[in-house]
């Protein structure tokens, strides 16, 4: 691991004054992700702002009916919360499905946003992969992509991201909060991620040097009735190789509302919005469910080893919301 | 414009079972390697030193975490208790006692990680926090007892390569029993009088 200066962040105004938008600072929370990729010599930063002693580590109701949950809260304290497992119970079931109990208590929200890829090309300093070496080339397309994307990825890259909470947060329509030396900022989580094409390594919309200070819920009725449901190759503390989230509210045989998004099949948490639109005002039926898992899947470019998720997908959104539904009923 | 260049060490006090060590560390120092190479704090255990087998678990004000990926320098003014702060003096913890009657180990590496973890599980249950494997996490739906299948999942970040889960199992189901009972016992109006099964259906 290549030598690091240290420096506490005494607020956020000292933070963003210690990292100074400078290109070899990172910032610290959990560091779960970040010293990982320290010790692989992924990450080779000059010096670390740890952000321990922020006021960031609160989870807050909102003016109007919805959650401000701090950039700092640990996963653990997220997942824990009563208001969260109330509300949105799709998402205390997301991010107690992520890691373990250890990696949840120093994981925070943030830190969980902007995790990196586990691709393992990524983390192996002798194969080429555009994310980690822009221009270098890519591994996974003709190697191992059993769990790579299958959708909005490219020639460039198919990695997929890690997040499981990211995943029932982007169906809850959740808003990014940050700070940058020149003032306050926000960005829908749904526009947070950049879009792939040619630049895999430039990965979110938050301006150089931009600390994140706070992710913000809207108030979502429809959430109260949500799941979530991750598939992985072991019963517990593995990725994702698909996942859903989930919120269906039925009144009178019909779909009122509902919201869908994707893990662990893209560059970033896919909201199914082609899904949606094709449920919403629709009858509550199994066909209708795999009709619009259909829709939003049309546009699935699989490669040759990871086609299996298509299927996967389409499965899952037909057994989550046939679940849901009969909950209501009961 | 870059910033000024800052140093790559420090002199850090670290507070690990109550005790207060003042030392000089290399920032890329972990805690994991503090305890093991500086303060023989051998009881903590590296495995895959990679956050992803949990033989090196210890406590971070009352928390478990995995010391692997814990800057040293990032844990001043915290509260480590490893596996050499968990008895008190010659009496083993519950859980110590647990994990020896019923077997919770085979070769021994991952089990300090394990008991550590085990005592975290087992406040994690008291403060009512729900796991995967919780049908209904809604706070109305109440907290699940610890069944096999609650052990099982909020222990999954320690790995055994003996394979002696069965037995971690059953030393964690006997050590949260204990646990219970001690807490009954303690209730107003609670003790010997309520059986161990109607005390799980009180919390279920």
């Amino acid at each position: 691991m290549r030598e690091f200066g240290y420096l506490r962040a005494p607020d956020v105004s000292g933070a963003l004054a210690l990292h100074g938008a400078d290109d070899g600072t990172r910032f610290l929370a959990g560091g779960t992700n970040l010293v990982d990729l320290m010790k692989a010599g992924v990450e080779r930063p000059e010096r670390l702002v740890d952000l321990a002693e922020l006021p960031l580590d609160r989870i807050e109701e909102t003016a109007g009916g919805g959650l401000r949950i701090g950039a700092t809260v640990s996963n653990s304290d997220l997942a824990a919360h009563p208001e969260v497992r109330r509300r949105y119970p799709a998402l205390t079931q997301a991010v107690l499905a992520g890691a373990s109990g250890q990696l949840r208590n120093m994981a925070t929200v943030g830190g969980n946003l902007l995790q990196r890829t586990r691709c393992a090309y990524f983390t192996d300093l002798a194969r080429p992969c555009n994310k980690r070496t822009p221009g270098s080339g890519c591994a996974a397309l003709r190697g191992e992509h059993r769990n790579h994307a299958i959708l909005g990825a490219s020639e460039h890259c198919v990695a997929v991201h890690p997040s499981d909470m990211g995943v029932a947060l982007t169906a809850f329509d959740a808003v990014v909060a940050y700070e940058t030396l020149d003032g306050p900022g926000e960005v829908p989580l749904a526009d947070f991620y950049l879009p792939v094409g040619d630049t895999p390594h430039a990965e979110t919309a938050l301006p150089a040097g931009a600390l994140i200070t706070a992710v913000t819920l809207p108030p979502a009725p429809v959430a109260a009735r949500s799941r979530y449901r991750k598939v992985r190759e072991r019963a517990s503390y593995a990725f994702a190789i698909g996942s859903l989230a989930a919120a269906l509210d039925v009144r009178d045989g019909r779909v009122h509302d509902v919201r869908l998004a994707f893990g662990a099949v893209a560059s970033r948490p896919w909201r199914a919005r082609a899904a949606e639109r094709a449920l919403t005002g629709g009858p509550a039926t199994a066909e209708a469910y795999a009709a619009a898992a259909d829709a939003e899947l049309a546009a699935a470019e699989p490669l040759p080893d990871n086609g299996y998720k298509v299927t996967l997908m389409r499965n899952l959104v037909v057994a989550v919301l046939t679940e849901l539904a009969e909950e209501a009923g009961r | 414009m870059a910033p000024a260049p800052t140093a790559t060490h420090s002199v850090v006090t670290l507070t690990v079972n109550g005790e207060k060590h003042t030392l000089p560390v290399d920032h890329r120092t972990t805690l994991l390697d503090v305890l093991r190479e500086r303060l023989d704090l051998t009881g903590t255990k590296k495995g895959c030193d990679q956050g992803q087998c949990g033989a090196c678990t210890v406590l971070v004000d009352g928390r478990r975490a995995v010391s692997c990926l814990q800057l040293a320098v990032a844990a001043e003014g915290r509260e480590i208790t490893t596996i050499e702060g968990v008895a008190e003096g010659d009496r083993l913890h519950p859980v110590q006692q647990a994990f020896l009657d019923l077997d919770g180990f085979q070769c021994g590496y991952c089990t300090p990680g394990q008991i550590c973890s085990a005592l975290a599980v087992l406040d994690e249950h008291a403060a009512g926090w729900p796991s995967a494997a919780t049908d209904d996490v809604r706070p109305e739906a109440g907290v699940p007892p610890l069944t096999p299948e609650e052990i099982r999942e909020r222990m999954s970040g320690n790995l055994c390569r003996c394979g002696a889960y069965v037995s971690i199992v059953r030393a964690v189901e006997r050590a949260a029993a204990a646990d219970r009972d001690a807490s009954a016992a303690d209730a107003p109006g609670g003790g010997d009088d309520i059986p161990a099964d109607a005390s799980k259906e009180a919390v279920a």
